[in-house]
């Protein structure tokens, strides 16, 4: 028989029961929630009299729609009425049933998947669930994490298990080295193109090989993160010496001798040598060059020295008639190059690349340099309170301010525009965020996902730059 | 939920590739608490050309004519057919709250995106796969023929044209039956609350730390 997959370790210990209709329960050991997709579960819980299963095991924090300045007035610096009303329903469910919550003012308040890492509240072999498609982020530990909807939402807080029916197994393996200058957004835009943002679809994918495991956690989540881009609810990569130095120390992490009984059983989450996949897609890391998507899927990028594609050179119909479209919203020309395209505003933030050393990263770029005064705004958006601070400590903050850039307080922010940042109608944004989908981050708004280097090279020219020409 | 074992309705074209849930309802809607009233916004920014607010009136709002659910031969349409990996991005249920808000109960494609299926079953909402092939057919006698209707029986597993052909498609088992039947799938959990406990139990003995407060 065939050794396991770590997506099969992971469904084997959490599974409670298999059913005979091929449907299984499995248990949650941890569920984070935010303001968007969390009242109507509370409200069916109340409705049907139902109580929370297990308290514990759940987090919140308000992301979505918090402003990110004025932080100082709470809630009350919401100016949005609709807004400031789903927090307050938030706080509300939360102090009602008892739940942890990082309210608006408390420093450990940020965007939920950049939170659950930080605190050690995410665990090498847990089950994460969160109302969000962007908790694939939390395979990064070797978790089984996924996005659910809101009845789940309520299924999981009235029951702490969820109904599941087993994935099919992918591994995308990242051989080599990755070149300088190339970073884990890079690769997940690069493997997106290569598998489409449905070829996930239907299985969980663990990320692998050497180029991966040279990689750090912040890095490994960026990717884990967008798995969902591919099409894939859940993204992995297996615990090794990276992982579990990460995780030491960290408040919710076990201490002692839970601490070493821990370590050993994350040891064994990882593949075995023998397990089969049902598919396998490899790609060699030093092929990759710093990415840039021109289109309105996540699928539609290419390598910064590369061109905006030409429609009829494609031979499929239907991708055909979608690369036409994508161009006429995004108000791109065939064959214009990456470089041409020019920028209104940069957005360096959201659950993909808002941590410490995404900041490092493009405060690296714009030390000593002004933004362009081409653009309208760029910003910068951290990822929690904690990542705020680290970064004041380390001088990043004077380095953006003194360079142009705005240095805003924690959220999900321009990523999804639920707050008051936004793209105006036809503005063009090198954006470190998940999704370049139409009116994603405003009416009218064009999106091109990059790296934060990639992102603060563009703000100090105003176009696209290839960040490696100024890295010297 | 509401059960579904049979359906027929008047069908709508949704003729793109990777609809993803930004589109089927934007952002700013989902800052409501309510699991209602999402229908007017349904594909707002393909279907008015202004930008909507949320809690607006919509009836006076400049329309698109070219959007297909602004036609009046598929204004009261209750099948929506669409193209490969339907649903992708977000996971916000708001997207099958707002199809079911219209007045959707099936959504047929060539492929969906994972946690839109899911979410789609938890609201009455029944999305269909078929063959490329077949739903391409079924595009083509949609736009030939004004009112086109097609049957869908969940019990037996198929979709019925106006002219008798059949297709058959795949669902589970267990999500068949909670549709079916209209089943709380909580309560259905809940009935293996001892299981639960047992699990619970045991790996607070295995794995303490999974259990563990913030030090």
């Amino acid at each position: 028989m065939a050794g396991k997959t770590l997506y099969d370790k992971l469904w084997d210990d959490h599974l409670v029961k298999q059913r005979d209709d091929g449907s299984a329960l499995i248990y949650i050991d941890r569920h984070l929630l935010h303001e968007v997709t969390s009242p109507q579960a509370f409200e069916g819980l109340r409705l049907a009299g139902r109580k929370p299963w297990r308290i514990d095991a759940n987090i919140a924090t308000p992301d979505h729609n918090v402003p990110t300045t004025d932080r100082e007035l709470g809630v009350e610096g919401i100016v949005d009425p609709v807004s400031r009303i789903q927090v307050e329903t938030l706080d509300k469910n939360c102090d009602e049933f008892g739940i942890l919550e990082f309210k608006i003012k408390d420093q450990r308040q940020g965007i939920v998947h950049v939170i659950g890492p930080e605190q050690g509240a995410t665990l090498p072999g847990m089950s994460i669930v969160c109302g969000d498609s962007h908790t694939s982020t939390h395979g990064a530990f070797g978790c089984l994490a996924h996005g659910i909807g809101t009845s789940e939402v309520e299924h999981v807080l009235a029951t702490q298990c969820l109904v599941q029916q087993k994935m099919k197994n992918m591994l995308v393996k990242v051989n080599g080295t990755l070149g300088p200058g190339v970073t884990g957004k890079d690769v997940v835009l690069a493997i997106i193109a290569r598998i489409g943002t449905a070829g996930g679809t239907g299985y969980a994918i663990e990320f692998g090989g050497d180029a991966i495991h040279d990689l750090s956690m912040e890095a490994r989540m960026t990717i884990c993160n967008m798995s969902i881009e591919a099409g894939a609810r859940v993204g992995m990569v297996s615990v090794d010496d990276t992982t579990i130095d990460y995780v030491r120390g960290r408040p919710f992490a076990p201490r002692g001798e839970q601490w070493d009984k821990a370590v050993d059983y994350w040891r064994t989450l990882h593949s075995d040598d023998d397990a089969e996949f049902d598919k396998v897609v490899e790609l060699d890391g030093a092929d990759i060059q710093p990415q840039v998507s021109w289109g309105t899927s996540p699928e539609m990028v290419t390598g910064v020295g590369g061109t905006v594609p030409d429609p009829t050179a494609e031979e499929d119909p239907i991708k055909r008639e979608g690369i036409v479209r994508a161009l006429k919203y995004m108000g791109l020309d065939p064959n214009m190059k990456i470089t041409d395209i020019k920028l209104d505003r940069v957005f360096i933030g959201s659950c993909t690349n808002s941590r410490i050393e995404d900041l490092r990263e493009a405060a690296k770029v714009v030390k000593g340099r002004k933004v362009s005064p081409i653009l309208k705004q760029a910003m910068v958006v951290p990822g929690s309170g904690l990542v705020k601070t680290q970064a004041e400590q380390e001088g990043l903050d004077r380095i953006f301010i003194e360079a142009g850039l705005e240095w805003r307080d924690p959220g999900c922010s321009m990523c999804l525009a639920m707050n008051a940042d936004k793209l105006g109608q036809g503005e063009h944004c090198a954006s470190t965020s998940n999704r370049n989908f139409e009116g994603r981050q405003g009416f009218g708004g064009r999106t091109h996902l990059v790296s934060p280097a990639m992102a603060a090279a563009a703000a100090v020219n105003g176009h696209f730059v290839d960040v490696r020409e100024m890295m010297n | 939920m509401r059960a579904l074992q049979q359906h027929q309705g008047i069908v709508a074209p949704m003729d793109r590739s990777n609809v993803d849930t930004d589109m089927i309802i934007p952002k700013q809607f989902l800052k409501s608490i309510k699991r209602t009233g999402f229908g007017p916004n349904l594909f707002d920014e393909l279907r008015y050309l202004d930008e909507g607010k949320p809690d607006q009136d919509c009836s006076n709002r400049p329309i698109n004519p070219d959007f297909v659910l602004n036609q009046d031969r598929y204004k009261n349409a209750s099948v929506l057919l669409a193209r490969r990996n339907f649903g992708c991005g977000s996971s916000r249920e708001h997207a099958p709250w707002a199809l079911d808000d219209f007045g959707f109960r099936v959504i047929i494609a060539p492929s969906f995106a994972d946690i839109f299926y899911n979410n789609c079953f938890k609201n009455g909402l029944l999305p269909i796969v078929l063959d490329e092939e077949i739903v391409e057919k079924l595009f083509q006698e949609t736009y030939d023929n004004e009112g086109y209707q097609l049957s869908v029986d969940l019990e037996t597993k198929t979709v019925t044209t106006p002219s008798g052909e059949s297709f058959s498609f795949e669902v589970d088992d267990f999500r068949r039956h909670c549709l079916l039947n209209g089943l709380d799938d909580i309560g259905v959990t809940l009935e293996d609350a001892d299981l639960i406990r047992e699990y619970e139990n045991q790996r607070r003995q295995t794995a303490p730390w999974l259990f563990n407060a913030a030090h």
